[in-house]
């Protein structure tokens, strides 16, 4: 793919400028969260491109933002943030990409590494005995029509309410891992029955299960409000998503909206970009239908969570309450939210469109959970297996600057097929193993796909939402034990 | 013989081209190409065959939705296809009778889940040899 041969504005040392005229049909400019240097990637493929395109949407506000995870994505980029005003804006189902509500969980254990390391390969078994992944994998939740149903509407709590988890659970989740509005007769019948048996699945691809230890605590007073309070204390952190349901609901909405662009007189220069008023019926469908996806990742990521901690209550032999597996938090990174933000000092109800991309509100904030009031939301970033992960926490320049968003995760460098052909599964596990990260796999050959040379290095994204100040790291640890789909 | 389909690289997901004398063939191999990035095709033995039916908006969509039915059967039924008898094809549908066998853990290795086929770089071209698509697959 050709490079992008357009130019930057340069704002300051992590802020990139695409001008409003640098393609007719842009309504506002483009802003990149970028370090010099990793701009050089970011400019290697079309993704500035991209980020121009999504500047196109009516009724979109600010800039069209791209975090520093950014890469080239079908229609938006991944890592990308763009919001809209719900009176005479659009939603795009392309915003929001296939995997709705792909998100992270993050749980803290009062272990340290120590005492988990001999058992680590016992661990790994048992999780991953307990927790279906791979493709084609069935979950051990059945549900009935009706069920399904429930489970689309009431997200996480309809676990909680058959035992899969805590109370405090639901306190610790963006929305409380339910979103309103959410209208299962907008759901397909097909994108049910790709979503029922999948339900409490981790799935495959990038998604995954770690044991991490803690590393680095940068602000422990924080840090210590999520309950992480000392180096080598063992985490565990959850990434999948909507499964099947959200990739059909995705698609069947793309078919409906790609007929609406033109009703609605909308120009796009992507066809991916479908999207409709949100006002429209069209629209409202889709945030009825994509609410359900969510909901589902919700639910999905509490069964999953009550797995792991059955899975380390099974190995260590003592309850997860003795264990001290609480919550710290579950963000979504792939999704449309109706919220309301501050624009030249008016309120205004926006739908923002996060693709690759988390909130990060700050504290006092009103959807700050109440445990997290006074220091801001938490904000979880995967890297990549190889490396390490962030814990962050929002904060007020987000709120002004990012509609209260931040970056994701490491974002991609290498295409799978590349990754693949440099890069050997079995190579990649042994090279883990050497450095004491154990690795299991539904596919060893996928691993390949997933290595660290395939992603950027997710410090140096984290670096740049901290200086640039959209949020502040709190906490990094790195991974002892990976489960891959 | 000209190749039937070639695989392209895409650093977030993936993408099929596929090659045809005519559009039915072009539709066949690009579902051809669909099914060989999920399984390895020369496992598969047509045991069972399933008629499809797909309407669309125009050619192009009906491509991405062709494939998109494909996936869903796929997700929802576990069954792997390798051939594609596209009976009838006119610009907004297509009939095809596809033939393979239920997915067989002990059988078939699934190298990728794929979540969709998009829209995003859609291509359908004809030249002098035929025609050629593009799609990019979420994977």
């Amino acid at each position: 793919m050709s490079q992008w041969q357009g130019q930057f504005i340069k704002i300051d040392d992590y802020r990139w400028k695409i001008p409003e005229n640098y393609k007719t049909g842009m309504r506002v400019p483009g802003l990149i969260y970028a370090s010099e240097r990793m701009l050089e990637s970011i400019r290697e493929e079309q993704t500035p491109e991209q980020v121009a395109n999504v500047a196109f949407l009516p009724g979109i506000l600010g800039y069209s933002l791209a975090m520093p995870d950014i890469h080239w994505g079908y229609g938006f980029p991944i890592g990308g943030v763009a919001a809209t005003d719900t009176k005479d804006g659009v939603v795009s189902p392309g915003g929001v990409g296939y995997d709705i509500n792909c998100g992270v969980r993050l749980l803290r254990t009062s272990l340290n590494e120590d005492e988990v390391r001999p058992r680590t390969d016992q661990l790994i078994n048992a999780l991953f005995h307990n927790v279906p992944s791979g493709l084609g994998s069935e979950g051990k939740i059945r549900t009935s029509q009706k069920e399904m149903n429930q489970l689309m509407v009431e997200g996480a709590r309809w676990a909680v309410k058959r035992g899969l988890g805590l109370e405090e659970d639901l306190d610790a989740t963006e929305e409380g891992g339910c979103l309103s509005g959410a209208d299962p007769s907008k759901v397909s019948d097909r994108a049910v029955k790709r979503g029922m048996p999948q339900a409490g699945t981790l799935g495959s691809g990038n998604h995954f299960l770690e044991i991490q230890v803690v590393k680095e605590i940068f602000d422990s007073q924080i840090a210590s409000v999520m309950g992480i309070t000392d180096i080598g204390q063992v985490l565990v952190l959850i990434h999948t998503g909507s499964r099947g349901l959200g990739h059909q609901i995705c698609t069947d909405h793309l078919r409906i909206l790609e007929q609406a662009v033109s009703r609605y007189g909308i120009n796009l220069p992507d066809r991916q970009l479908a999207c409709a008023p949100v006002e429209s019926r069209e629209g409202q469908d889709y945030l009825g239908a994509m609410a359900c996806a969510a909901n589902y990742a919700w639910a999905n990521r509490q069964c999953i969570a009550h797995w792991v901690r059955e899975s380390f209550s099974e190995i260590l032999g003592k309850s997860p309450e003795k264990l001290g597996m609480r919550q710290v938090y579950d963000v979504a990174h792939n999704i449309a939210k109706i919220e309301e933000h501050a624009i030249n000092g008016r309120s205004i109800k926006v739908c923002v469109h996060r693709k690759g991309a988390t909130r990060a509100f700050p504290a006092g904030h009103k959807d700050t959970p109440k445990r997290y009031k006074d220091v801001g939301q938490p904000v979880l970033v995967p890297g990549d297996m190889g490396r390490c992960s962030f814990v962050a926490v929002g904060t007020q320049k987000a709120m002004s600057e990012t509609f209260g968003s931040t970056c994701h995760g490491a974002g991609r460098m290498l295409s799978r097929g590349a990754a693949k052909r440099g890069i050997r599964g079995a190579d990649v596990a042994r090279e883990l193993a050497s450095r004491g990260i154990l690795v299991k796999a539904g596919s060893i050959s996928a691993l390949a796909e997933e290595a660290s040379q395939a992603y950027k290095d997710v410090t140096e994204v984290i670096d740049v939402v901290h200086q640039a100040g959209i949020s502040r790291k709190v906490a990094m640890a790195t991974p002892i034990g990976v489960i891959k789909g | 013989m000209k190749e039937a389909f070639a695989i392209l690289d895409h650093t977030a997901d993936i993408g099929i081209i596929a090659y045809g004398a005519d559009l039915k063939e072009l539709f066949s191999n690009a579902a051809l190409a669909l099914f060989s990035l999920i399984t390895e095709l020369e496992s598969v033995q047509g045991k069972l065959h399933l008629d499809l039916g797909v309407r669309s908006e125009d050619r192009d969509s009906l491509l991405v939705d062709w494939l998109n039915e494909l996936i869903y059967v796929f997700d929802s039924k576990h069954i792997l296809f390798n051939r594609f008898d596209i009976e009838s094809l006119t610009c907004n549908a297509l009939k095809a009778t596809c033939y393979g066998e239920d997915f067989d853990p002990n059988k078939h290795k699934i190298k990728i889940g794929v979540k969709a086929a998009t829209y995003h770089m859609l291509r359908l071209d004809t030249d002098d040899d035929g025609y050629k698509a593009q799609i990019i697959l979420d994977i």
